[in-house]
């Protein structure tokens, strides 16, 4: 394996996005934790497209740091939590605990990744089959083809949800129902 | 895509999940305990991107039905959370036992 110029941006953005999710865990006021993690997610978008996936990595950041983190920071001010920080981090028994846990799930997602994974569709062939959708269908025909074709009732589906969960939201955020 | 081991990538999206397992152990703000579930969430995402090229583009697609359901878990928990808050006037995690026992 050579070091080429993707390898170290992918090094750089895994260092940003694993650097601000731990300062989203440690940072005691919940707009700094917000903050924070905008620039995980939008490292890890970055990674995604670095991986190839660049429709999601763009809905990465349209979703995730443009609509759900709008919606956190907009609920944290509106109950005007910005200055709501005291003992908000548990104390040293939490947080051995929560050092063995995240050591725990490492070890386990080590050892389920560290040996050789199975690859169905190969090392060369996979990529490549990728590419030539990609080069078919477009970027987001890569993923718009098969969710419209195989996953047309989870897509359905997933509508149904989302009208269901901002009802359900509507409902528990009114006053009086 | 080929010029990144499987490895690493799923390194990256083992540790971004291992810290957001430590963050939801050890806040106590509701708020900021849904942002680490967000993190691990996202570090999944990063699996399934990451073995898509080698096990088929149904990765990716999951990876969209998987935002999708973030997204209405977002909108359902933060109006459970302005409705604690409503009763509480604080989203420590300490107000959220009505029914622990």
């Amino acid at each position: 394996m050579q070091i080429t110029f993707t390898l170290i941006l992918f090094l750089f953005f895994a260092a940003c996005a694993i650097g601000s999710a731990l300062a989203m865990v440690t940072r005691r006021n919940p707009v700094a934790c917000a903050m924070w993690l905008i620039g995980t997610f939008f490292s890890v978008a970055a990674i995604y497209t670095l991986l190839g996936a660049f429709f999601i990595g763009i809905v990465q950041i349209l979703v995730y740091a443009g609509a759900i983190m709008v919606l956190f920071l907009f609920v944290i001010m509106l109950l005007n939590l910005g200055h709501d920080y005291e003992d908000d981090i548990r104390g040293t028994g939490w947080k051995i605990m929560a050092g063995g846990a995240a050591l725990l799930v490492i070890a386990f997602l080590g050892r389920v990744f560290g040996g050789e994974l199975p690859r169905p569709l190969g090392m060369e062939a996979g990529p490549q089959a990728l590419a030539t959708s990609a080069a078919q269908n477009g970027v987001v025909g890569v993923i718009g083809v098969p969710l419209y074709t195989d996953f047309m009732v989870p897509l359905q589906a997933t509508a149904i949800l989302l009208l269901v969960s901002v009802v359900g939201a509507v409902v528990l955020a009114k006053r009086k129902v | 895509m080929n010029e990144i081991p499987l490895s690493y990538s799923l390194g990256v999206s083992a540790i971004l999940f291992a810290i957001g397992v430590a963050g939801v152990v050890v806040r106590r703000n509701a708020i900021v305990l849904f942002m680490c579930v967000e993190l691990m969430l996202n570090a999944v995402n990063l699996a399934f991107v990451a073995l898509s090229p080698y096990a088929g583009v149904q990765g990716q697609v999951f990876v969209f039905f998987v935002i999708a359901v973030a997204a209405a878990e977002a909108a359902v928990g933060l109006a459970i959370m302005i409705a604690v808050f409503r009763h509480r006037e604080s989203l420590d995690m300490k107000n959220f036992s009505l029914l622990r026992w």
